[in-house]
């Protein structure tokens, strides 16, 4: 019995300062892994978006999808008029888990960029989605041009990366059905008024050099 | 030297993965690339050296009834101190060993580490020890990544070495990839070790059955009387 009691006694000890430690480096770390996770999606935005002059993380709209679903708009404005818009989108068929990217539009429906967020694609092989050589190929592309949004294989012009067809086709897809969500909510994203508003203030903010952010982000 | 000895045979004599062979989950998961199995490598040093370090300081402390518990404990603290650190300060690297990273705590080098050293010897002796079987991992780690990036992506450290006419060996990143390095490496490593120990006169540090039993943590653990055993410490 005694010794029993001891065994507890020590035992609650080492879980109790294991506790404490944690409990302090959590506190510590708390803010940089939120700002790190925000920096993330931040870069993702401003490397997809048209040339703009506003800050558009502080542009933010949510629109409502059906099924109760929502989602997160953010707004490049130039002169205070919106010239695009970035958005996360969320495979559910790549080859290993879910694939999240953001996209890019502008006003006629372009795509001005795709920036793979998180995935969990074979590193080599599906992971290559986050290459440039693959995510350029989406850049300047429309609903109408192509007007079949598919892989090379399933008839279509998008390239798939070698051995990673299911990861390129999932994207593919995925990203004509964002550009289709852009089309059905257009007017909102870009007539409504915004949340947040651009200012005057904001319109000296420099325009971020897009292909910068973008080095930075592949790193 | 003693610490020396105690440095060096992570590299060699009682290298984790290819004498030991211990910890192959991880090692077999992340070493797609040699710049993951680096990472990896120092991640595990890190725990492997606080969680010997803490250990061996608490080793007349801790009863041997609840020795288990209390080294996991230990152990899963460290890793997520490096999981969070990570996260937040190395996001990059977090985001592509992410998934293995939590795995560490079941990482049988650090829990036969503390169980068959930590826990029997000083402090400081203990950090050396880390060191070494943390360098010895994170090298063996680097040597398998590198040979699996070259073969299957045609790179080494992300850098092209055969230019763009290379056609990638697809399936040396691929998880049969892994297997296929490891029992090369570990088959040339013991005809060396063969080789290096007839030049020098003694046996070499291998045995014939390579399963649990007759492994050097197993046979430390239970006290058995290891008369068979060639290379004892």
């Amino acid at each position: 019995m005694k010794e029993i009691i001891r065994l507890c006694f020590v035992l609650t000890i080492i879980a109790a300062v294991s506790a404490g430690v944690l409990a302090f480096v959590n506190e510590k770390t708390a803010e940089p892994i939120a700002k790190a996770l925000l920096e993330e999606k931040m870069s993702a935005v401003r490397s997809v978006l048209p040339p703009y002059d506003n800050e558009p993380d502080k542009d933010m709209i949510t629109v409502g999808l059906a099924e109760g679903d929502s989602l997160e708009v953010y707004r490049g404005r130039k002169d205070g008029a919106v010239t695009g818009a970035a958005f996360a989108i969320t495979s559910p068929d790549g080859y290993s888990g879910d694939i999240e990217f953001m996209i890019g539009v502008d006003g006629e429906g372009v795509m001005q960029g795709l920036m793979v967020l998180n995935h969990l694609e074979t590193p080599g092989l599906g992971a290559k989605i986050e290459t440039e050589d693959f995510r350029g190929q989406y850049r300047g592309k429309s609903l109408e041009n192509p007007e079949l949004w598919e892989v090379t294989k399933d008839g279509g012009t998008f390239i798939p990366i070698t051995g990673a067809t299911i990861s390129s086709r999932a994207i593919t897809r995925a990203a004509a059905l964002g550009l289709n969500l852009f089309q059905e909510h257009k007017e909102e994203i870009f007539g409504g008024a915004a949340d947040t508003g651009s200012t005057e203030a904001e319109m000296d903010s420099a325009t971020v050099e897009e292909d910068d952010v973008e080095e930075e982000v592949r790193k | 030297m003693k610490a020396w000895d105690e440095f060096i045979k992570g590299f060699w004599s009682e290298n984790p993965i290819f004498r030991l062979v211990l910890g192959l989950c991880p090692t077999l998961a992340v070493t797609t690339s040699a710049e993951n199995g680096v990472g990896m490598g120092l991640a595990t040093t890190f725990v492997l050296v606080c969680s010997n370090m803490v250990i061996s300081s608490m080793r007349k402390f801790i009863p041997k009834k609840v020795r288990i518990p209390a080294y996991i404990v230990t152990i899963a603290t460290f890793v997520t101190i490096v999981d969070l650190v990570m996260n937040g300060y190395f996001h990059a690297l977090h985001k592509s060993l992410g998934l293995f990273i939590p795995l560490i705590v079941v990482n049988c080098i650090i829990l036969g580490r503390a169980e068959a050293f930590a826990s029997k010897n000083p402090v400081w002796v203990s950090i050396i020890d880390g060191f070494g079987m943390g360098f010895g991992f994170t090298i063996s780690l680097m040597v398998l990544g590198a040979i699996r990036e070259i073969i299957g992506n045609g790179t080494i450290f992300s850098i092209s070495i055969f230019g763009d006419g290379y056609l990638p060996l697809l399936l040396m990143i691929l998880p049969p990839g892994a297997f296929i390095v490891l029992g090369i490496l570990l088959g040339l490593m013991n005809k060396a070790e063969i080789a290096i120990a007839k030049k020098s006169g003694r046996q070499p540090v291998i045995r014939k059955e390579h399963d649990c039993a007759s492994c050097a943590i197993h046979t430390k653990w239970f006290d058995f009387s290891a008369k068979d055993e060639p290379a004892a410490e």
